[in-house]
């Protein structure tokens, strides 16, 4: 399996295309081969988790059949490999694309967890010397089992420093369509990640989820913080020191 | 909407910007997770010791008609009474009609939810019987005619400083402030309640089917003297708390105790199984049990939901849920808060009402990993907001927003056309440093965070351009 596919989320096509690069980069210079099925959309977790199960069925049908033909698929998301893997054969139930819905759930993997455990890497020759923190993403954390896997690719980045935030397994409160209908809970919840990430030193705030990256980002910058976050592919990406200012939301 | 979610949405609003509620919240939840982390530590393997508890709590929760049937019959046997309660209402009125006859003027009640759940204390004190909580937390927020915070800590909320005040205005006698000397004060208070009671009040933890006893746990020592002391003794139960077997308390006391607090056991576990027996020299001439549906078999016809009804209340996903943490009990404006509330009070007060609550989650799964009886608690939070879908309970708009949004995730082209129409009206509007204003279209990100860079580029179109598609 030296062939793998992008599943790069909708929204980090849209807001995020970095994360969507410095994945494919980091998994070329293992030897892997990359490509992006240009027919992929969303997975249909934004409707599946706001109850609308009639409404993401079609786009979880559709998402197995543009991966069909895949070997590996690749998602720099633990949020949306945890859709694919854990809820397309529940909520594909039935359907005639069942079958293809539950070998696609054998076949997708988060990033870190591809590298970890199928690539068989913890030192992707990456530098970053910079002093960083995780935050143990919710779904790859619980639904996942991912814990200690990137904390081993972090270990093995040159230079950097991992620091262990207080509470770095509590729920940074992104949450999807939660982030908007309950705006006050989930920016309280920000909040204390961001107090969590600023008093533990680091200068980066990493994750395996760019989601919650996005939302913790907003709080942080809104509370001028010195802390940046980066999504672990842009930190894996790195190979040099040069360049160390790109905020991960560019 | 209903009356219920807009109040929720309301307060939860302002307690989630209630910095100092929140500092007192974190501090007594910071403390928990440090003693149950060490209670944990003492199991030689708590996951074992969760799948039991599950294991046990099912087998009751699936066989509940036969184990409630054995119950009653032992009770019975040992002169007790038993009565079914379909509704909070017929459950009050039992309670109600055994106190007018029996003349009681003063109860003493331990702590219960179930009691809070059928509104008892209000229904009493409009009877003009005078009823004291005797829990310290219990009797701390009755003084301040406020429910419970919390399942288990019912004073969480509050500050020493704030219960010495408390205690100052409605009690006198306060000469320090440390916990001793406030302990000392509600105690003299409520010592004079207990001898006085002709009727005492409580829940139970446990029904135990093959003993017909109830198990009640407490720290404090009252609950065995409101079981004790006044000449009637009546439990108001769920009918969802039987076990099978006494043994099985061995495994669920500790269960309990250091799922909630992180004690080992709790100070108190006292097993009751009906009134003074002839030859006996003390315990309630009457004893009474009041076993309380109010909407719980609405649950257990729910296959997928039933498990629900596994709940010991221990508190450990109120405590876990970074939602709590964040707005507290009393915001969630009902009798239990948390994740198992938001999952069990469409069952007990309809979907209609209680929707609502299902959707104020990130869906983070904390609850589900501290539930010591394995209740998959964020799937049924999942599962609800399905059914509020399908039973069309759902705005308008968001049902037309999600059909807009599927309808261009269908498509490829007609996604990547549509998005990037969307970032080039963003970055115009960021341009124009609408960020944050009433007239930035992402608001409902931007009032609370600051917008992202908006790209100029998808990650599709740059794949594209550099590798040919």
């Amino acid at each position: 399996m030296r062939k793998v596919a992008l599943f790069i989320p909708c929204f980090v096509d849209q807001l995020l295309p970095q994360v969507g690069l410095d994945t494919a980069r980091v998994l070329e210079r293992l030897g892997f081969e990359t490509w992006f099925p240009d027919e992929q959309t969303c997975c249909g977790q934004p409707a599946f988790n706001s109850g609308y199960w009639q409404l993401a069925r079609p786009l979880a049908e559709r998402f197995a059949r543009v991966f069909a033909c895949a070997d590996a698929v690749v998602c720099p998301s633990g949020s949306c490999t945890t859709m694919v893997r854990h809820f397309y054969p529940e909520l594909l139930a039935g359907t005639r694309e069942f079958a293809q819905a539950k070998s696609l759930s054998a076949r997708v993997y988060e990033f870190s967890e591809f590298l970890t455990d199928i690539a068989q890497v913890t030192d992707v020759g990456a530098t970053f010397p910079h002093k960083v923190a995780i935050h143990d993403a919710c779904h790859a954390l619980r639904e996942l089992g991912i814990r200690e896997g990137p904390r081993q690719l972090l270990r093995g980045v040159q230079g950097l420093e991992l620091v262990e935030m207080t509470h770095s397994e509590e729920c940074c409160g992104f949450g999807g369509t939660f982030a908007a209908k309950f705006a006050m809970i989930s920016a309280t919840m920000g909040a204390t990640k961001a107090e969590n990430a600023e008093s533990s030193g680091a200068e980066y705030l990493t994750s395996t989820d760019p989601s919650c990256l996005l939302h913790i980002d907003g709080i942080l910058r809104r509370r001028h913080s010195p802390v940046r976050t980066i999504h672990l592919a842009g930190i894996l990406a790195r190979t040099d020191s040069a360049g160390s200012e790109t905020r991960a939301t560019k | 909407m209903s009356a219920a979610s807009r109040q929720f949405f309301q307060d939860a609003t302002a307690k989630a910007v209630d910095v100092e509620l929140r500092e007192i919240v974190r501090r007594g939840i910071d403390h928990y997770d440090l003693v149950v982390g060490r209670g944990k530590a003492r199991f030689a393997d708590w996951e074992a010791a969760r799948q039991r508890c599950h294991e046990i709590r099912r087998e009751a929760i699936n066989h509940l008609d036969r184990y409630l049937l054995e119950f009653e019959q032992r009770v019975r046997d040992r002169g007790g009474h038993v009565f079914w309660a379909e509704t909070a209402e017929e459950a009050r009125k039992y309670v109600l009609d055994l106190a007018a006859s029996a003349g009681v003027r003063t109860v003493v009640k331990s702590k219960s939810m179930v009691a809070e759940e059928i509104h008892l204390n209000g229904a009493l004190e409009s009877r003009g019987i005078k009823v004291w909580e005797t829990d310290l937390g219990e009797f701390i927020v009755q003084l301040r005619r406020e429910p419970p915070f919390h399942i288990v800590t019912p004073a969480m909320h509050l500050t020493r400083e704030q219960i010495a005040k408390l205690f100052r205005e409605k009690l006198g006698g306060v000469e320090a402030e440390d916990p001793p000397s406030l302990v000392a004060v509600a105690r003299r208070a409520l010592r004079r309640a207990f001898f006085s009671a002709e009727m005492g009040i409580t829940g139970a933890n446990f029904l135990v089917a093959d003993s017909g006893m109830i198990a009640i746990t407490s720290n404090e020592g009252n609950a065995r003297l409101c079981a004790s002391l006044p000449r009637i003794h009546v439990a108001i139960v769920g009918i969802e708390k039987v076990v099978p077997r006494l043994e099985d308390l061995a495994i669920l006391w500790p269960v309990l105790a250091t799922a909630g607090t992180g004690q080992p056991i709790t100070c108190y576990n006292t097993l009751v199984g009906g009134p003074r027996a002839p030859g006996e020299v003390d315990g309630p001439e009457e004893f009474h049990v009041v076993l309380l549906d109010n909407g719980r078999t609405r649950l257990l016809a729910d296959v997928e939901q039933r498990e629900a009804l596994h709940c010991i209340r221990c508190g450990a996903c109120l405590n876990a849920c970074p939602v709590f943490r964040s707005i507290g009990g009393h915001a969630y404006g009902t009798v239990y808060s948390g994740p198992i509330g938001s999952v069990i009070m469409p069952h007990l007060g309809g979907l209609g009402a209680y929707q609502h609550l299902s959707y104020a989650s990130s869906l983070c799964g904390a609850c589900t990993e501290v539930c010591p009886v394995k209740i998959d608690l964020h799937r049924h939070l999942l599962q609800n907001r399905r059914n509020a879908v399908e039973e069309s309970l759902r705005p308008l708009s968001e049902k037309i927003g999600m059909r807009l949004w599927q309808w261009a995730m269908l498509d490829a082209g007609r996604f990547r056309r549509l998005a990037w129409a969307v970032r080039m009206a963003m970055r115009l509007a960021y341009g124009m440093r609408l960020e944050g204003t009433a007239l930035d279209p992402a608001r409902a990100w931007t009032k609370n965070r600051a917008a992202p860079p908006i790209p100029r580029h998808s990650f599709r179109a740059m794949w594209r351009k550099t590798r040919g598609g």
